[in-house]
């Protein structure tokens, strides 16, 4: 037990620098009451003046233990009988608040840790779901815009078809006018520099052998 | 300018109890202050019961739980019915070496027949429960086990002296610590007068030294004020776990 040893060390380091001190104190207490006494204008002197330690006067010894007998019985009484009770008292209750407290608060968190626990499982519950509500949307929209985009092309394919053939008899009728009028300027021509009146039928018969030609 | 003044008894009743003067005394006075004080102390500071405690109730139950543990951690926890009187003891020398620190008041632990009552009281105590606790068992205390049988002759006395001197040392290391430093305080105090008037004007100067002095005894004074209370209780406790467990 070093703390007890210390403590015991401490007690007689304690005692032993007492003890010199008061022997040198009582020295120089002595000398000095020897000086006061000695001096010419001693004013006082009478009750005290042996310089002796009134500790060691044996007619105070009587009173000094009565005195002290009685008081320290009472302190013991009033001590062990009222006063230490009522502090004990009133730090077993605060021990017993404080405990009470304690076990209250330990309680009060596995409840919350609980609730914890289930607003978590509700949250995961509720995340999984809406990520299947949005899956859910998302693919639909996907279809969605799969139709429309497939509408969209047919329809596009159709106008373009159908342009295709204005443009297709567009040109058709562009080349007819074209042979009639060339049939015309043909024969106009060979009337005017030849003086052949080309047969209408003939002249178109031409007219037609040089288109094919040229469309190739 | 009697250093040694301030240990003077002097009566304020006379009382003749049985042929001894047990007049009521300086000393006596401040035993009785000082016992209301500690009462006082309790009894007001846990008055409310709060439990918040307050300025007060903190220091009772401070000095409540410094005692208790002081008890349970140096005799033991089979000591828990002596713990008043450990209590007891303690309160009564700090709260007498405290109120010794005020000026003009009576030290009533720097008196060495105080403390040798105080002392023996501890001494009669833990030996009776000695007694009581291991009956005549209690006297292989003074023969230390595993010694050799003829050591004996040597070691008995060796231990019956040591006993025995428990409460000699006890009392004398309080008193002699409460006298030296109030002897002390006076003393340097007593140089400053003395340079004062002997001196004149350049006695206010000097005097400043050993009243320089004085304030640091005056901290000092208060540290041995606990210290010896502490200290005077500690081996109480000690002497009680001796009693308790013998070895």
């Amino acid at each position: 037990m070093p703390n007890l040893l210390a403590k015991g060390r401490l007690a007689r380091w304690s005692g032993v620098a007492g003890a010199s001190l008061a022997t040198l104190t009582t020295m120089a207490g002595t000398v000095l009451a020897a000086a006061a006494e000695h001096a010419p204008d001693a004013a006082h002197g009478g009750e005290h003046a042996s310089g002796g330690l009134p500790q060691l006067n044996p007619a105070n010894f009587p009173t000094q233990i009565f005195w002290l007998a009685l008081t320290f019985g009472v302190l013991y009484y009033l001590m062990s009988k009222k006063a230490l009770p009522r502090v004990a008292e009133v730090l077993e209750a605060r021990q017993e608040r404080i405990s009470r407290d304690l076990a209250k608060a330990a309680q009060l968190k596995e409840e919350a840790e609980a609730i914890l626990a289930q607003v978590e499982k509700s949250l995961a519950g509720a995340r999984s779901q809406a990520q299947g509500v949005i899956a859910e949307a998302s693919a639909e929209i996907e279809a969605n815009n799969q139709a429309r985009q497939a509408q969209l092309n047919a329809d596009i394919s159709e106008r373009l078809r159908n342009a295709e053939a204005s443009i297709a008899a567009a040109k058709e009728q562009a080349l007819a006018n074209i042979r009639a009028e060339s049939t015309g300027i043909v024969r106009d021509i060979t009337g005017r520099l030849a003086g052949v009146d080309v047969d209408p039928a003939q002249a178109d018969a031409a007219v037609a052998a040089v288109l094919e030609e040229r469309r190739g | 300018m009697d250093p040694l003044h301030q240990f003077q008894i002097n009566p304020l009743f006379q009382i003749v109890l049985g042929g001894y003067d047990v007049s009521f005394t300086n000393s006596a006075l401040f035993m009785v202050v000082a016992v209301a004080a500690i009462y006082a102390l309790l009894v007001m500071g846990v008055a409310n019961k709060s439990m918040v405690p307050g300025r007060l109730q903190s220091l009772a139950e401070m000095f409540y739980e410094f005692v208790a543990n002081l008890v349970r951690d140096n005799a033991g926890h089979d000591a828990r019915p002596y713990f008043p009187f450990v209590f007891s003891i303690f309160m009564f020398v700090l709260i007498g070496n405290m109120i010794g620190m005020i000026p003009y008041t009576f030290t009533f632990t720097s008196h060495i027949i105080v403390t040798f009552a105080l002392a023996a009281t501890v001494f009669v105590f833990v030996t009776i429960l000695a007694l009581m606790k291991h009956g005549l068992h209690f006297f292989s205390f003074f023969m230390p086990h595993g010694a050799p049988i003829a050591l004996a002759p040597i070691l008995i006395p060796i231990e019956v002296i040591s006993y025995v001197m428990r409460p000699v040392s006890l009392s004398i290391r309080l008193f002699a610590n409460m006298m030296a430093g109030h002897t002390m305080l006076k003393v340097f105090a007593g140089f400053t007068v003395m340079m004062i008037s002997g001196m004149g004007a350049l006695g206010f100067v000097t005097g400043l030294v050993p009243l320089a002095i004085n304030v640091a005894l005056t901290g000092f004074e208060f540290l041995v004020a606990f210290l010896q209370a502490y200290v005077f209780s500690i081996l109480t406790c000690l002497y009680i776990r001796d009693a308790l467990e013998l070895h």
